[in-house]
């Protein structure tokens, strides 16, 4: 046993005391924890109902100890819009990937966010679907090679990447919407303190907030865990710019 | 209640309030678009929650959001939206919640038109969405059947966790007609055990359509099984006319039951011994009391307004012990009485179809009529 005072990592409150199913070296966990490590500083946990995506976070439910609920593939915030719009009080939250969200999804994340749902998104964009073993998503980068895009993704056939936190940024009903990654304890910590700030947005009713956080997917990516965060470094942040989109007036002048 | 003079859709909507309806999410689709639009200013002004959503698809996610955490909660559209909407009716189904869904039909396939129409029938009945899941459908005739259905929608899907759908065609949805509202019911939330509505001094609780482990997943399926054994037991429910001297019977459904209605009356007046049967319930659908009748009778004849669904059902319940016939207008096209007595005096004269499937009789007769 260690002794308490000698304690300084340990499973959040946030989180059941399930293994999750996640490769090894992808960053899943990582956005979980830190997901977990925020609702139990916030005292959420109890008023919190998660909304689980399609794709490998379908699983996402047995996690977090909290209330959740399981929506089909691109449904999340239509589902949490449902749950909130009814219980106001709560804190709803969803988590999704990135052809989730950005492809089959795109309509029910736009809508929400323009309705200026007062619901949080957790985005993972690992630029492809991992679930089903790697097929091109529309976060794919030009030229990466898929089982989809075999070639690589050639963007006279196969169209670009779709930057989601700079598009929905542009809508009134969005308070919060940065990007963060998860490839290093330094973009870790301001990815925490960006989940952070989207939950805060959510509790005092200042409208939509997401976090899009750049993943990696080194099963299907075909690397190490090592290359993978390499590779979020070197070639996704230059083509998903990290930062913040929108901060609605009211959101900056919250005080963490 | 004193009877008003009420629409059929704008008196769904008030149902639905009456009954305790929290939350009503839809789109805007003719010939149903009433509904949504009542609901605009009625839910808010209740401060209940209502959301115009970016689709269909968009419109039954909310509802089954908001069906997870227990609440009465609602859907309307018209036949391609409910198309739409048929993803979200299968993981409803496959959570075991409650949620009303009404389709006020209207002519198909595709786009099709906004005139009246059954077309729908085996989408509401026999499937739609994918997966093995049974679901409750009543269908009105009149606009109040159609009020006094939707606040048992609400309890049937209720107690039984499961898709109710109400399906009328949008004659009914359209016209207007005196009526008793029920009294404004007070919204209590129930505390169902399986609601998650927030793990506030109890044990978190997980709502999904998911069994990843296919003997998981086959003793859920048995679940609903056994379920839809006790609404076939208990909620079967139909309206009788003129059915004890009868020696044909016609059934009829909706609106094309309400017309068959005019010609049996009328061919009772005529001393024809017709009779008419009116399921309520089309899923679970009155086997039982058309068997009883094609035991003593002579012959039957189903009138739709499609092509021919519901008389696949009522062909099984006969097994073949007596003619089965059929008549139908499909498209938007509503039948006449007269059309309807037309086909009576054929019966009633013997002359019955010669063709293994009467449809195909049908068709013949119908191609003087069927022009442009």
């Amino acid at each position: 046993m260690v002794a308490p005072n000698n304690l300084v990592y340990d499973r959040p409150e946030g989180f059941t005391e399930t293994p999750t199913h996640y490769c090894p070296g992808c960053t899943h966990g990582v956005a979980h924890r830190l997901i977990a490590e925020t609702l139990e500083e916030m005292n959420l946990i109890p008023r919190t109902i998660g909304v689980a995506p399609v794709g490998c976070a379908v699983f996402a439910y047995n996690y977090f100890d909290t209330d959740f609920v399981e929506a089909p593939h691109g449904r999340a915030p239509a589902m949490a819009t449902g749950i909130k719009r009814v219980m106001p009080d709560r804190i709803v939250f969803t988590y999704q990937g990135d052809g989730d969200l950005a492809s089959i999804g795109m309509g029910e994340i736009v809508h929400a966010a323009a309705r200026g749902e007062n619901i949080t998104v957790i985005f993972i964009n690992n630029a492809n679907y991992g679930m089903t073993g790697g097929q091109m998503a529309p976060t794919t980068l030009p030229g990466m090679k898929t089982t989809s895009s075999p070639n690589g993704r050639d963007v006279e056939t196969q169209g670009y990447p779709i930057r989601m936190a700079e598009m929905l940024s542009t809508l009134d009903g969005v308070g919060y919407c940065v990007r963060r990654s998860l490839h290093d304890p330094k973009n870790i910590r301001l990815a925490k303190r960006a989940i952070r700030m989207a939950f805060e947005t959510q509790v005092r009713g200042l409208g939509f907030s997401l976090v899009e956080l750049l993943s990696t997917c080194p099963t299907n990516w075909g690397m190490t865990p090592v290359a993978a965060l390499k590779f979020v470094e070197e070639k996704m942040t230059p083509a998903f710019p990290l930062g913040d989109y929108k901060i609605g007036a009211s959101v900056a002048q919250i005080k963490i | 209640m004193p009877k008003e003079l009420w629409k059929g859709n704008e008196a769904i909507a008030e149902a639905a309030v009456r009954a305790g309806l929290e939350a009503y999410f839809g789109y805007p689709i003719t010939p149903q678009t009433e509904i949504l639009e009542y609901l605009s200013r009625r839910m808010p002004e209740l401060g209940r929650a209502f959301v115009q959503a970016e689709s269909e698809l968009g419109a039954i996610n909310m509802v089954y959001g908001a069906a997870c955490t227990g609440v009465r909660v609602m859907s309307s559209s018209s036949s391609p939206g409910v198309s739409l909407m048929m993803e979200g009716l299968s993981y409803i189904a496959g959570t075991e919640i409650p949620a009303v869904l009404v389709n006020v039909m209207r002519g198909g396939p595709g786009l099709g038109n906004i005139a009246p129409s059954q077309a729908d029938y085996n989408q509401a009945v026999h499937g739609g969405g994918h997966g093995d899941y049974p679901r409750i459908v009543l269908a009105p005739s009149s606009v109040q059947e159609a009020i006094d259905l939707m606040v048992l929608s609400f309890d049937l899907a209720e107690k039984y966790r499961m898709i109710t759908m109400v399906i009328l065609d949008g004659s009914v949805g359209q016209m207007m007609e005196p009526a008793e509202m029920p009294e404004m019911k007070p919204i209590v939330r129930k505390d169902f055990d399986w609601a998650t509505n927030g793990a506030v001094n109890r044990e978190r609780r997980i709502l999904s359509s998911i069994y990843i482990d296919p003997p998981a997943e086959e003793v859920a399926n048995f679940r609903l099984g056994k379920r839809w054994q006790e609404v076939q037991a208990n909620e079967v429910r139909f309206k009788e006319y003129y059915l004890d001297d009868a020696e044909f019977v016609i059934v009829g459904f909706g609106t094309a039951g309400r017309v068959s209605l005019s010609a049996v009356r009328a061919a009772r007046a005529e001393g024809i011994k017709v009779g008419l049967l009116r399921p309520i319930t089309v899923s679970p659908f009155p086997y039982q009391i058309i068997d009883e009748l094609a035991g003593r009778v002579n012959a039957f004849l189903v009138t739709e307004m499609n092509m021919g669904q519901m008389f696949d059902d009522v062909r099984l319940a006969v097994r073949g012990r007596v003619p089965v016939e059929f008549y139908g207008r499909t498209g938007g096209v509503v039948p006449f009485p007269d059309e309807v007595l037309g086909e009576i005096h054929r019966i009633a004269a013997g002359k019955l179809s010669v063709d293994a499937d009467p449809r195909v009789s049908w068709q013949t007769r119908m191609a003087s009529v069927i022009t442009r």
